[in-house]
């Protein structure tokens, strides 16, 4: 009887102690079990990432439609080339969307931000964003910032 | 080896040593089958050592010790484990598995070294525990016991695989004089009765002598006697003498060994 | 001259013993995990080592979870809100907790709770002859009283550290969210954003793990090797604490140091 209970407990501690593993898995690191959710790839050309990451989120209209699976630099055009997968339910982005890299706050994570273009025809997959921005670099910005007003100095 | 067949144990030449001390410096020891053999001698002169160098739980410096035949150095570490079967120690703190039963005690060597059925490890724990005169208190835990049960307990645990010989670590200390009358009946009974060559150790003078068929006296790093327990109390030999006799001084000394006392004392003057 | 000769051979002495120690642990493990076991109920050992070393810890480390959670939340929102990047709690609570906190402060318990107690137990079986006697029963005690708790403490300790990450990162989102009114999209995506699989979670359950090796080594190692007096087994249940704390830290740095130094 007594041997039981602590059976019972074992296997409950052992449960547990899974459990956990897998709920840090797939809440905490966003795994996704379910590969069933298709995606479709597209990539876009920046001058800048910004320390972007693979697993950015991309979102439109502030909801998460995709996530960064790889950035690389272009050997030709010395431009990062980042691929992301969209939610392949969202099939229609019209071909002259705009990427941005955008930053969450002023020390937040870096994402890749679509906003709608206006053409009829739709980015295909293996198609690419042909309009870009790249990230805002702070100390750039601070940068021409002081230039700036160092030159109206001289004036 | 014919020695074999009538000596159960053999001990040639052993020597062990704890850091500097000599505990045994080259003795020989034997133990005939089907005997019981006392070995005595003054506390602290490595008696409780001696058995565990027999159940090879120590390793000696020099010399061979043989069991039944077969000399421990031989023996791979599964081998010694299989041969610790024909031997069976009641320790002095009789050793008991806190966490175990009466029955479990007695009944763990036969669960760990045969495969019988319940009922039959049942009626061995029941025949054992009749033996010590114990076979009421199965249900109860070590921890309610009495120190004298205790040991009856673990000597029936140490019976409980028919032991070809079984070691006695000072039995009777810390007994009263009714548990000592027990436990001096029952080992000269599971002597005569399953004819268990036994090696008990002790400094109780009277109990050990009134079962042992031999003697030895240890002291000194060595054997200062040896023989039946009549020749040793009439020897005049005057260490055996003295510990036969129970004298306070002699030439075991009533002092541990000191600088001279007067200078001791004055010692800041110097 | 003669003095700083024996200085050197002292120190040459010192120095051997504790090689030799080592030596002998060493040899210690090997015969404890490499030894055919046979034992019938081998497993109902490791059930009741598991019971002891794991369920009994538990209490203990979900309390100290949520505490160091519901803290690091609570300083993270502190600091992080002047820059306006309150969101970054939840990601700055999980990297810290499942890379170090998890492992470390939980192998810390460990040690406390688990390893104290191993220790004291091999060494009172020890003083009270228990193992003398397995060993003239014809047992070896290095199957059956150690082997059954060092792969208890091993199993335990990766499942008690994933236990303790989870709960502390709980405790932070009931206080970031619930209490400090963190956003809890941002909360839970900028941690998931963050934070990955095989090198955060991956490389904190193998801390966890060689943790959990040398916490249980070093305890039931001192139990065994305890001198058998009460003095004795206090202070190797002392030793256990203060070597596996010593061991957990030190490793944690050469640990962090190969799996996130070139990060």
């Amino acid at each position: 009887m007594r041997m039981r209970t602590i059976e019972i407990s074992v296997g409950g501690f052992m449960l547990a102690g899974v459990l956990a593993l897998l709920v840090l898995a797939l809440k905490v690191s966003g795994l996704s079990l379910d590969s069933s959710n298709k995606t479709y790839t597209v990539s876009a050309m920046f001058d800048n990432t910004g320390a972007l990451k693979p697993r950015a989120k991309v979102v439109m209209a502030g909801v998460i439609i995709g996530r960064v699976t790889n950035i690389e630099l272009d050997r030709h055009t010395y431009m990062a080339k980042v691929e992301m997968e969209i939610n392949s339910k969202i099939d229609n982005l019209p071909l002259d969307s705009t990427a941005s890299i955008v930053t969450a706050g002023l020390l937040g994570e870096k994402y890749v931000g679509v906003s709608i273009g206006g053409e009829v025809d739709y980015i295909k997959n293996g198609g690419r964003f042909e309009d870009t921005q790249s990230a805002v670099i702070l100390e750039e910005l601070i940068g021409k910032f002081l230039l700036g007003s160092v030159n109206k100095d001289d004036q | 080896m014919s020695e074999a067949s009538e000596n159960f144990i053999e001990i040639r030449g052993l020597s062990f040593s704890r850091g500097n001390r000599a505990i045994f410096d080259n003795i020989d020891l034997t133990i005939p089958r089907g005997k019981v053999v006392g070995i005595m001698g003054p506390s602290g002169t490595g008696k409780t050592t001696l058995l565990r160098l027999i159940g090879r739980q120590l390793r000696a410096d020099a010399g061979s010790i043989y069991v039944d035949g077969q000399n421990l150095d031989d023996l791979s570490r599964e081998e010694l484990f299989k041969a610790r079967r024909k031997m069976g120690m009641l320790f002095q703190s009789g050793a008991l598995f806190t966490d175990l039963s009466v029955f479990e005690n007695v009944a763990f060597p036969i669960r760990i070294h045969t495969k019988l059925p319940e009922a039959m490890i049942r009626d061995i724990v029941f025949m054992k525990l009749e033996a010590v005169g114990l076979r009421g208190a199965w249900s109860l835990m070590p921890a309610e016991l009495s120190g004298g049960m205790n040991r009856r307990v673990a000597l029936a645990r140490a019976i409980a695989l028919d032991p070809a010989m079984v070691m006695y670590d000072e039995p009777f200390v810390g007994q009263d004089p009714i548990a000592m009358g027990v436990l001096v009946k029952l080992i000269r009974m599971l002597n005569e009765s399953l004819g268990i060559t036994s090696v008990v150790v002790s400094h109780d003078l009277h109990e050990t002598a009134s079962i042992s068929d031999y003697l030895y006296l240890i002291a000194d790093a060595g054997i200062i006697g040896q023989g039946a327990p009549d020749d040793l109390m009439n020897s005049t030999e005057p260490r055996v003498k003295q510990f036969m006799n129970g004298l306070s001084d002699g030439p075991v000394p009533f002092h541990y060994p000191a600088e001279d006392y007067r200078s001791a004392l004055l010692g800041q003057e110097n | 001259m003669t003095g700083l000769s024996e200085r050197l051979a002292q120190l040459g002495r010192f120095g051997l013993e504790h090689v030799q120690s080592i030596g002998r642990s060493g040899v210690f493990l090997f015969l404890a995990i490499f030894s055919r076991a046979g034992f019938s109920n081998r497993f109902s050992l490791l059930t009741h080592q598991l019971y002891s070393i794991g369920v009994l810890s538990l209490l203990i480390v979900i309390m100290s979870g949520l505490f160091i959670g519901m803290v690091l939340a609570l300083q993270g929102y502190n600091i992080l809100i002047r820059y306006g990047s309150e969101g970054a709690v939840g990601q700055m609570v999980a990297l810290s907790l499942l890379r170090e906190m998890g492992p470390v402060v939980t192998g810390l318990l460990f040690a406390g709770r688990a390893g104290s107690a191993l220790t004291a137990e091999i060494g009172l079986m020890k003083t009270t002859e228990q193992l003398s006697s397995l060993e003239m029963i014809g047992v070896d005690p290095l199957k059956r009283i150690i082997a059954p708790r060092f792969w208890a403490g091993v199993i335990a300790m990766p499942l008690l550290a994933a236990i303790f990450s989870l709960v502390g990162i709980l405790g932070a989102a009931m206080v970031g969210i619930d209490w400090l009114g963190i956003y809890e999209g941002s909360f839970w995506s900028s941690m998931q954003s963050s934070v990955r699989l095989v090198n955060d979670i991956g490389n904190g359950m193998i801390k966890s793990l060689v943790f959990g090796f040398v916490v249980t080594w070093i305890s039931v190692y001192q139990g065994y090797d305890a001198v058998p007096t009460s003095e004795g087994v206090s202070r190797a249940t002392t030793r256990t604490v203060v070597y596996s704390s010593m061991a957990i830290l030190g490793l944690d740095f050469i640990l962090t140091a190969v799996m996130f130094g070139d990060l």
